[in-house]
């Protein structure tokens, strides 16, 4: 049992790290420019393939970095020739042409890597077990994966909320005008926002891709999930994007290894439910297939109840 | 604005025949198409696709009393289209196994009455507000009806889906729905009924007011109307002609799987809807017939078509917000307003322009599908009228200069040789 809860906390907190790397990205660019990018999750497939193919030339430590800083080129061009474009025409068409973006991006992989998940696989220097515990082997690279986390959500945080860089972008997430009165260009801004955004969540592919999967529908597998944190965490707020991501990791990966039903908890209590019954199916329902709806059901709750989020300052 | 009143003017010097005909005259027009066109495409791969046709277009229209007229951007509208459809399949089957004497032209009613039903359950929790708390709310109810088809098997049959038997059930009018003709006629006619009933219901206070809804919600509030209750309405209305174009998917596919109910589904009618022109009636009507055109016969022709149909949705955000119904019925009335005396020849020569810009750029694609995705690469390819091998750097250049020049040209003499043509007609707009 306490195997089972440790396990759970960590590969949750895996997995919530992880969520957390692409769902910054997302409510810095949504607190900034109020655009909800439907094609944040295909930034964070285009990092793991491009990291995966310029790792078959210079190795894993400079695709790391590599990936993030070309996707986020590509992130700045789509923002200054796609984005700034659709902007006039209202906030719909903006998140519609990140829709369009999406499917875009998904063929365009499909077309230049193919359908079939690449082979993309954990560096050697990182392939070895870390520690053992109740037997079971942890390895390295998981623990990698949580410390790109740790230092991207400091870094982030010290960037924002300790230098001028972060000082401008704050104040041209409130009041634009006034920054663009005060000389600078507040453009230029969203674009270099826009651009780190999607490099944060290229970040994100470049170890994601190895720790679950680099295939062309890895985007949309994790695309609606980075909504819900966001939301859930609250528009903009990248505590609350952290909150929200660990809070989801966990409860899906304790969904998916505790393995109960309600009938199993009515016979705990000595309540019998028959299989035949007409909710049988309710009752008998076990905790693994309720997991993938669970952050749906969270992010449906959380707007009905509480539409700004765990953290967020304003509704959305 | 000032168009519909003189628009109205003009009516009101004009006999009443008249008035009619020019009010119904479309209708008849488009219903006189819908019956005519199986004369000309009757293959059964042609039937089908005629049949998916209609299917969308109320499925569009259903969209577009969202999105268009009440400001609703939803996208998990396909719940409410798929959840009909196993409604309706349901129906199908129960009256396979005991003979229950529902006739097949009043099955989509069923779909149609799901649709009603879980858009009064979904509709009430999510139409508070507007905007992102709505769109999200939807993608999230949209994802959670997807997801849970791999919990309750018993009602969504699992992989597999369900299947049925539309020749089983009686007909109100004799007729034998083995064929796909009759069954094209059975879709047209609801297409038709639930096209005309949409229309009407913009016309009604309910649809004036989610308008008013949709540009102003504090105003519509003044005027004595709950916005809530005004999108919770459209909501509701919305659900119940999804659910009718669900309805016919299974009369017409006579198999239903999870994917109705899923993303790509609910995806596809909003890139439907939005393609079209979500400000006119026409727009998703004509979205529709296109997207499913499209997805019939584009896929046949090329491996590349979800390429093609991703860039042609994000051009028409970028370029042309308005749709291409929009788009088109905008520059028929510039054109009827003499808007475009003087300036037809520089149009023409900007729209020669971008067109080679396009044959270039279909080129490129059409290769890059050849160079990455066939088995041999060395193999020649046919490019419209060419045969290239792709492995060579010629075809590779003569494609990209084609690309460039068009939009070279475009950028630098087509479009300021039509501006200074508007310009100088007069024309600004």
């Amino acid at each position: 049992m306490l195997e089972t809860i440790v396990f759970s906390l960590l590969n949750g907190l895996l997995y919530g790290m992880l969520l957390f790397m692409l769902s910054s990205g997302l409510t810095l660019i949504f607190g900034m420019m109020g655009v909800l990018n439907f094609a944040h999750a295909s930034f964070y497939m285009l990092g793991a393939y491009f990291a995966y193919t310029i790792g078959l030339y210079t190795g894993f430590w400079v695709a790391l970095f590599l990936a993030p800083v070309a996707v986020g080129l590509i992130g700045a061009a789509v923002e200054r020739f796609g984005l700034r474009q659709v902007h006039q025409f209202g906030h719909v068409p903006e998140l519609l042409f990140t829709f369009g973006l999406a499917y875009v991006v998904e063929e365009l992989v499909r077309l230049f890597w193919g359908n079939v998940p690449m082979d993309y696989r954990v560096p050697e220097a990182l392939d070895f077990p870390l520690f053992s515990l109740f037997g079971t082997n942890y390895p390295a690279f998981r623990a990698f994966v949580l410390v790109v986390a740790v230092v991207m959500f400091i870094g982030l945080w010290v960037l924002l909320k300790r230098t001028r860089a972060g000082l401008i972008i704050q104040a041209s997430l409130s009041r634009p005008d006034m920054v663009s009165a005060l000389g600078h260009n507040v453009p230029q801004v969203f674009t270099w926002v826009f651009a780190f955004g999607t490099g944060l969540a290229a970040l994100g592919g470049v170890v994601g891709g190895i720790q679950l999967v680099t295939e062309p529908g890895m985007a949309f597998m994790m695309g609606p999930i980075v909504f819900v944190v966001v939301v859930v965490g609250g528009l903009g707020s990248i505590q609350g994007a952290l909150i929200a991501s660990v809070l989801i990791g966990v409860l899906q990966t304790f969904a998916l290894s505790v393995d109960w039903s309600l009938a199993e908890l009515g016979a705990l209590f000595g309540y019998a439910v028959s299989q035949e019954s007409f909710f049988a199916t309710l009752w008998y329902l076990d905790t693994t297939r309720i997991a993938p709806i669970l952050p749906y059901l969270l992010l449906v709750l959380m707007l009905i109840f509480r539409p700004r989020g765990l953290m967020g300052k304003r509704e959305t | 604005m000032s168009a519909s009143q003189t628009n109205a003017r003009a009516l009101a010097d004009t006999p009443v025949a008249r008035v009619w005909l020019q009010r119904a005259g479309p209708w008849l027009v488009a219903a006189v198409i819908a019956l005519a066109v199986p004369l000309f495409m009757h293959s059964s791969h042609a039937l089908t696709m005629l049949s998916h046709m209609g299917v969308m277009v109320i499925f569009a229209l259903s969209y577009n009393m969202l999105l268009g007229n009440t400001g609703l951007l939803s996208f998990g509208h396909a719940v409410y289209f798929g959840l009909g459809g196993y409604m309706a399949m349901h129906m199908l089957r129960y009256i396979e196994a005991t003979g229950f004497g529902l006739p097949l032209e009043l099955v989509p009613l069923v779909g149609a009455a799901g649709g009603l039903l879980f858009g009064l359950i979904f509709g009430a929790v999510s139409t508070r507000r507007a905007g992102v708390v709505f769109a999200m709310i939807s993608l999230g109810i949209g994802e959670l009806v997807s997801s849970s088809s791999l919990m309750f098997t018993g009602f969504f049959g699992g992989e597999s889906g369900l299947y049925g038997n539309r020749t089983v059930p009686a007909s109100l009018v004799g007729a034998e729905y083995s064929s796909g003709l009759s069954t094209y006629y059975l879709v047209a006619v609801w297409a038709f009924i639930a096209a005309l009933a949409m229309y009407l219901l913009r016309k009604t206070p309910l649809g004036w007011m989610a308008n008013a809804v949709r540009d102003n919600p504090e105003r519509a509030q003044f005027v004595g109307y709950s916005p809530q209750m005004v999108r919770f309405f459209q909501f509701v209305l919305a659900s119940f002609f999804a659910g009718l174009a669900g309805g016919l998917f299974i009369i017409v596919d006579e198999i239903i799987t999870a994917e109705t109910v899923g993303m790509v589904q609910s995806g596809v009618v909003l890139l439907s809807a939005y393609i079209g022109g979500i400000l006119v009636f026409i727009g998703p009507v004509v979205g529709a017939i296109l997207v499913v055109f499209l997805e019939s016969e584009l896929s046949a022709i090329t491996n590349a078509w979800l390429l093609y149909f991703g860039l042609l949705f994000v051009a028409v955000v970028m370029f042309a917000p308005q749709g291409l119904a929009g788009l088109a019925l905008q520059w028929y009335g510039a054109w009827r307003a003499g808007d475009w005396r003087g300036s037809v020849a520089a149009r023409l020569y900007a729209a020669g322009s971008m067109l080679v810009a396009f044959l270039g750029l279909v080129a490129v694609i059409e290769m890059a599908y050849h160079l990455f995705q066939h088995w041999n690469p060395e193999q020649p390819m046919g490019l419209f009228m060419f045969t290239v091998n792709v492995t060579n750097a010629l075809p590779w250049l003569l494609a990209f200069a084609v690309l460039a020049a068009g939009i070279a040209v475009f950028i630098f003499h087509a479009r300021p040789v039509m501006q200074r043509a508007i310009h100088a007609s007069g024309g600004d707009r």
